[in-house]
């Protein structure tokens, strides 16, 4: 894959097993965030990418995203000119909307449907970035770190909610925070210098050694 | 008193084909990010279009049902020709912004040549009923009749535009395209779609504008839509980028500042227009990009 004519991934190559979530890890700037952006065409790249057997490469994102793939940017990237509403609005795709789950995972979005997301705070944005992903059923969610600037509390909100949502839909998540990688995450991918160097089960960030090594952190 | 009322009339009238070219140009470069020169160009084609309609509906006994129905062959003759360009010419050059001016710029000048090619460049003079020929006193103005049904038009074109882009579903995709496009269409949405929407809507606000120049400065000529276009351009800079309420502002007041200033300083109007043009930019420099609606 590749940013502004220059390669920062290549040779990347890992299953994200079907059911619950599987966490990219790495250090700043490895290329988790072009790696999603790469599954879903958003970024130019070579190679292959299966969805269910299916190869998605050469199609265009909204297609990629019609077959059932949802994304949570790491910017949130809510329109805010719209309103909750129109956001929500905007993601509907084969009149298959959950707007149920998603005002009984995110209250508050129901409780005020014409403001402006402009005006949300930033756990609210990310709640309705959430929660735009969640509108439609997924064969895989791709979500680039949901919990980034968030108040602790808020965190934890979160994190619950991507909890339920890894009951019933396959989830391929970037996150920083290995407490919530720990907590939501059955297996794991660690990039390093555009490559995979490490894929194995959540349980293995319990080796500090392992994690310093992979990461550059001490274990949380 | 008179004076000032038959300026600021006419100043709207102006403000309404200013607004009708910009409208489009501003929707399409807030969505897509295209600088349209070949804007003035979907103008020509919608009078020309127009005209030569008019000349050819000879069964068409009524004066203003003639002139009607060539108004209407116009309006869709600037938006097959802006979906053809968009189509194209623009569609495979996405992303290539500096080649997307290049090849805006060079359609400019073609149709212009075009044009002039085939009719000619002696200005075209519509046939229009005698109503339009006439005088409205206000105030102790004669405001000419045709004033009225460029500010109509253009009410009705911003009226229309600002509910379809409120109410319907493309609206809604087009003012969040403005916003990012690269998210509408990771949400699944087909944005090139919209693109080709945007033009198409442009288009036919530029075909009308066509058809309101001839009646405004009494004839079409080959390069009407060019010099239109230059003056859209700096209403659309001045209203926000993206923004048709913006525009609809900066048209009214860009035409408004012309009229006055080329009547009381002798001709100054479109200088005084640039100064507008520079105090804007000097004053926000960094907010030049409005909210769609």
């Amino acid at each position: 894959m590749s940013l502004g004519g220059a390669h920062v991934l290549q040779g990347v190559s890992f299953d994200v097993p079907a059911g619950g979530i599987t966490a990219l890890l790495g250090r700043n700037g490895v290329g988790k965030t072009t790696t999603l952006r790469g599954l879903l065409g958003l970024v130019p790249r070579s190679g292959r990418v299966t969805l269910a057997g299916d190869a998605i490469e050469r199609q265009a994102t909204h297609r990629i995203v019609a077959r059932g793939v949802g994304y949570v940017p790491e910017d949130r990237d809510v329109f805010a000119g719209l309103t909750i509403e129109e956001n929500l609005r905007l993601a509907e795709r084969n009149g298959s909307a959950r707007y149920d789950l998603v005002y009984d995972l995110f209250p508050v979005l129901g409780e005020r449907p014409r403001q402006r997301a402009g005006t949300l705070s930033g756990g609210q944005q990310q709640m309705l970035s959430i929660a735009r992903a969640l509108l439609n059923p997924n064969r895989l969610l791709l979500i680039d770190e949901p919990t980034k600037g968030l108040a602790p509390a808020l965190v934890a909100d979160v994190a619950h909610v991507l909890e339920r949502v890894a009951e019933t839909e396959t989830a391929l998540l970037v996150e920083q925070n290995l407490g919530v990688v720990r907590r939501l995450a059955g297996s794991i991918v660690v990039l390093d210098q555009g490559r995979v160097v490490h894929v194995g089960h959540a349980s293995d960030l319990d080796d500090r050694a392992l994690v310093h090594r992979l990461l550059g952190v001490g274990a949380a | 008193m008179s004076t000032f009322v038959l300026l600021t009339i006419t100043g709207l009238g102006l403000g309404a084909m200013y607004f009708l070219v910009a409208s489009g140009l501003s929707l399409i470069y807030g969505l897509m990010g295209v600088l349209n020169f070949a804007h003035g160009a979907f103008l020509t084609v919608g009078a020309y279009a127009a005209w030569f309609a008019e000349s050819k509906l000879t069964g068409i006994s009524s004066v203003g049902l003639r002139f009607t129905v060539a108004a209407a062959i116009g309006v869709v003759a600037g938006a097959a020709f802006a979906a053809f360009v968009e189509l194209v010419f623009i569609r495979p050059l996405y992303q290539r912004h500096i080649e997307q001016v290049l090849v805006t710029v060079g359609i400019s000048l073609c149709t212009v040549a075009l044009v002039e090619g085939i009719w000619g460049s002696d200005a075209k003079f519509f046939v229009l009923p005698s109503w339009f020929a006439g005088t409205t006193t206000i105030a102790g103005a004669h405001i000419p009749n045709d004033r009225w049904v460029e500010i109509a038009a253009a009410a009705v074109v911003l009226a229309g535009l600002l509910a379809f882009l409120r109410y319907t579903r493309y609206g809604l995709i087009i003012r969040a395209g403005v916003e990012n496009r690269g998210m509408v269409t990771a949400l699944g949405i087909d944005v090139r779609r919209a693109f080709t929407l945007v033009f198409v809507l442009g288009g036919l606000a530029a075909g009308l504008a066509g058809v309101l120049s001839g009646v405004y400065f009494t004839s079409i000529t080959p390069d009407a839509g060019t010099s239109l276009l230059i003056f859209a351009f700096i209403v659309v800079v001045i209203g926000g980028l993206g923004s048709i309420k913006g525009s609809a502002v900066a048209a009214v007041v860009v035409a408004l500042v012309q009229q006055y200033v080329n009547y009381y300083s002798t001709g100054m109007g479109d200088l005084s227009v640039v100064l507008l043009l520079a105090l804007v930019l000097l004053a926000r420099p960094a907010q030049l990009a409005g909210s769609t609606a």
